[in-house]
């Protein structure tokens, strides 16, 4: 009989026993996170990922929620492909908020659903498969290394006979978990490397998957919050006679967010809020315009700040170097904009607590409902829909909360819709940087010393002094260079900021990238050439920029007349490299091409990385041409989309990813595609021009 | 608040609701259809694109008043089973991510496919700029409107 125990190691597993209903239920342990996320959980309740009915249907609990990044897909792939189960008998469901799943932050982000799942789902359904082998082979009464497993069936292979799955379900759960599991060779695989399609589609395309948006309770009422327009500013007084007297408004009444109106359905809400006199205490931050915060900024790199990175003597090699170049780069505030604006259901009674919403971080949601709600843990659940797009945004915190305290103060179930102009003006941000980059050349041009200082607000945090996100690839650049020294600001701006598609890749790689193509230009050097030389002791980066460099026909463009630009990152575990094909036309920016290579290791679903890559480029395009939140007065300019434009398909390039096959562990996709397009653009944008883009969004 | 009558996807269903209240709300508040989905509020995004009389229209600034006795297809009532053309084609390509835009480019889709069923990509630039998606399916949308195109043309070939 196994030792049931509460702590788990990387090899072990503990099995629930039998399913209510009959069935294997197999717990799973948790992989390490990174160590800035706090490291591996001490002690973990074990839960079940794989449920195998006697009806042979295998229901398998997601612990990454889907964004649209195909989280689902993937972990689904990884447990049928060694569970040896029927691929179309699959059912999945959203983790519920467990220590199993992932701790305080169990959901998706950093690019790391597959990466840290690669093992331990392999061996969830590696295990679960020897199981029901044992178990069978019991049956027969023969030696399992007699019997396989295949398409949801144990297999005598000495008479050729066949159990089902769900036939020997309810025999393998009563068996101990193995404590050493074989897995698959690659070149074994069915399924995994292979492209797969997604398994939301169908009901995507009917119109039947239901976003959070979508949730609907009996006896639901409908709510919108007004928050004050300035960043920090708090209610001061309000009068909601006007807004009580439109048709549908039920109630109207603060809450630490702001002024909630409640409403028979969304519309009466949104005009009832309109309806709304509120007078704001704007606060500290009334005066707050980007004018300033640029200034801020800027003045920050002038002065010394925390020291990021040392190495070498970069005053020595400054003073000795042949050539210095020195500028000045910037990026602005960023909204994520994900189509589905943030929203979620809520019902809170004395002991219990229910959230419906789609949120990358369950976990997130789970503790900010806690708080809300004042109850304990056990008693708030979080339910986790389909999301329309997270990009870093989706953590679950602030609108939960909001619902939340709207719902206490109800006795039904309640939904909380924001509107688009919610959510571009309370988002919280991509933060804003400046840069000043200086580096020195040799006499034939080649860099031997990279300086510089970023001034940019903390996407969560401060570690010692650092946000190690704000100066990613400024701090520790791709490029061998001797001499290295890198300052960082947190410049203490009150505007909340947030992780962004790419994090400090979205903006860092377009600094760096553009910078060393400024350095490469210098003494005329080709921007591929001088990369190749410089990457020769990164062997992954290299190669895909010498693929992207062959696949494109660098030097002959296919567009006729469009200049080139290349720009490579090494983010989240992977390698990328980009090269755009650029025209400008009656002073606009046409982007016609994309040639995109990528490294990430071993691939689950190539369909899937190459979708993330598209994806990843299409957002960080968006953003290079347009993406750029402003604030006057304290307040967010703009209010919806004609203001904050994303890219449309008449803007779209034809983009080319190619995959480089490789044995290397699994490496992120979801963020991969966003950083290089904006120096690739750019740099294409010099060579039509003349003209070098320091500052985004690109204006001409 | 005024009661009305509406014919939806092939029924006519009986409502209660403001005069002036978008068709985009009666559609998924009242009538519990959320397919089609809010993503602006002011025509900007395409993601509550529609068919009123077969034309392609943004519910979300259509007062339901507007549509007396016009005839409202959503996304529900496009095929019985995600048999259309136009989501054939899309589940042939795997085109949604996210797949919160998706309803609305498959309306706009299928809107310009019934009025040139041989688009080119001009046409389908033209056609489609209304809709955005955040999660760039850009280039599969493009290449499953083409493919429909001819897998519709190509069938009208045979019966020809």
């Amino acid at each position: 009989m196994r030792n049931e125990t509460l702590e788990l190691d990387r090899r072990q597993f503990v099995k629930l026993g039998a399913a209510a209903g009959g069935g294997l239920l197999l717990g799973m342990y948790q992989q390490d996170l990174p160590a800035q996320f706090g490291g591996p959980p001490a002690a973990i309740t074990p839960q079940a990922f794989v449920h195998i009915g006697t009806d042979d249907i295998v229901t398998l609990t997601i612990h990454k929620p889907e964004n649209g990044q195909g989280a689902e897909t993937a972990m689904a792939m990884l447990l049928a492909e060694e569970l040896e189960c029927d691929w179309n008998n699959i059912r999945t469901v959203f983790a519920p908020v467990e220590p199993i799943y992932g701790g305080p932050l169990q959901g998706t982000f950093g690019s790391m659903a597959v990466r840290t799942s690669w093992d331990p789902m392999r061996q969830t359904g590696a295990a679960a498969r020897q199981m029901l082998i044992e178990a069978a082979a019991q049956r027969w009464n023969i030696e399992a290394s007699e019997c396989r497993a295949e398409n949801g069936f144990v297999i005598n292979q000495i008479t050729g006979a066949s159990l089902s799955f769900g036939t020997v379900a309810e025999a393998a759960s009563r068996l101990s978990v193995p404590d050493d599991i074989p897995l698959k060779a690659p070149s074994d695989f069915r399924l995994l490397g292979k492209p797969m399609k997604r398994r939301d589609t169908k009901a995507k395309i009917a119109g039947e998957a239901i976003y959070g948006i979508d949730f609907e309770l009996p006896g639901m009422v409908y709510a919108v919050v007004e928050r004050c327009p300035v960043f920090g500013g708090t209610v001061s007084s309000f009068d909601a006679s006007e807004a009580m007297a439109v048709p549908g408004v039920q109630d109207v009444f603060e809450i630490p967010q702001g002024i909630a109106v409640i409403a028979d359905n969304t519309w009466a809400a949104m005009q009832g809020r309109r309806a709304l006199k509120v007078n704001w205490n704007e606060g500290a931050n009334a005066n707050l315009s980007s004018e300033q915060i640029h200034s801020e900024l800027v003045e920050l790199t002038g002065r010394t700040g925390a020291i990021a990175a040392d190495r070498g003597d970069i005053d020595s090699a400054l003073a000795d170097a042949a050539t210095t170049v020195q500028a000045e780069y910037a990026a602005p505030y960023l909204a994520h904009a994900p189509m589905e604006p943030f929203n979620a259901v809520a019902v809170v009674e004395a002991d219990r607590c229910e959230v419906w919403t789609g949120t990358q971080i369950p976990g997130l949601a789970h503790s900010s409902a806690v708080e809300a709600s004042g109850l304990p843990a056990d008693q708030v659940k979080i339910h986790t829909l389909y999301m329309g797009g997270g990009f870093g945004s989706r953590g679950g915190g602030s609108w939960v909360a909001e619902t939340v305290e709207i719902a206490k103060r109800l006795s039904g179930p309640v939904k909380l819709t924001w509107s688009r102009e919610d959510d571009l003006q309370h988002d919280r941000y991509r933060p804003a940087s400046c840069v000043h980059l200086e580096a020195g050349l040799d006499s034939d041009g080649w860099p031997t010393a990279w300086s510089g200082r970023a001034a940019c607000s903390s996407f969560a945090g401060l570690r010692n002094g650092l946000d190690r996100e704000a100066v990613v690839e400024l701090a520790n650049p791709n490029y061998e260079i001797a001499n290295l020294h890198f300052e960082y600001h947190e410049p203490g701006i009150d505007i909340p900021t947030n992780y962004w598609r790419s994090v400090g890749h979205s903006q860092n790689t377009f600094f760096a990238e553009s910078f060393i193509d400024e350095l490469a230009a210098q003494t005329d050097k080709d921007p591929v050439e001088f990369r190749r030389r410089l990457l020769a002791d990164n062997p992954r980066l290299l190669r895909v920029l010498d693929i992207a460099a062959e696949r494109a026909g660098w030097g002959q463009p296919a567009t006729a007349g469009s200049s080139q630009g290349v720009a490579v990152t090494n983010c989240f575990g992977s390698f990328n490299a980009q090269i755009a094909e650029v025209t400008v036309e009656n002073g606009r920016v046409h982007v016609h091409r994309v040639t995109c290579v990528v490294d990430c290791g071993r691939v689950v679903n190539p369909a899937g990385v190459v979708q993330q890559m598209q994806g990843g480029i299409v957002y960080g395009l968006s953003a290079a041409l347009r993406g750029r939140i402003t604030i006057q007065q304290g307040r967010v300019e703009q209010t919806n989309f004609h203001q904050y434009e994303p890219l449309r398909i008449d803007e779209m390039p034809e983009v080319d990813v190619f995959i480089v096959p490789s044995d290397e562990a699994p490496g992120g996709i979801g963020e991969v595609g966003t950083p290089a397009i904006a120096p690739a653009v750019t740099n294409a944008l010099y060579q039509a021009t003349g003209q070098r883009v320091r500052s985004l969004p690109i204006t001409l | 608040m005024a009661r009305m009558s509406l014919k939806v996807n092939g029924r006519t269903l009986t409502v209660d609701a403001e005069p002036q209240m978008p068709l985009l709300w009666v559609l998924r508040d009242k009538l519990g259809l959320t397919g089609t989905k809010f993503g602006c509020g002011v025509a900007q995004c395409g993601a509550c694109t529609v068919h009123l009389d077969g034309t392609a229209i943004r519910s979300c600034v259509t007062p339901v008043s507007g549509v007396a006795d016009g005839e409202v297809t959503t996304i529900e009532g496009l095929s019985a089973d995600a048999s259309h053309p136009v989501q054939l084609a899309w589940d042939d390509f795997d085109v949604p991510q996210c797949g919160y835009c998706q309803s609305g480019q498959i309306m706009s889709a299928a809107a310009l496919l019934a009025n040139n069923p041989n688009p080119s990509d001009a046409d389908i630039d033209a056609g489609m700029r209304g809709n955005i998606c955040r999660c760039g399916t850009y280039q599969d949308i493009r290449g499953a409107i083409h493919a429909a195109a001819e897998q519709a043309n190509s069938k009208n070939g045979e019966e020809a």
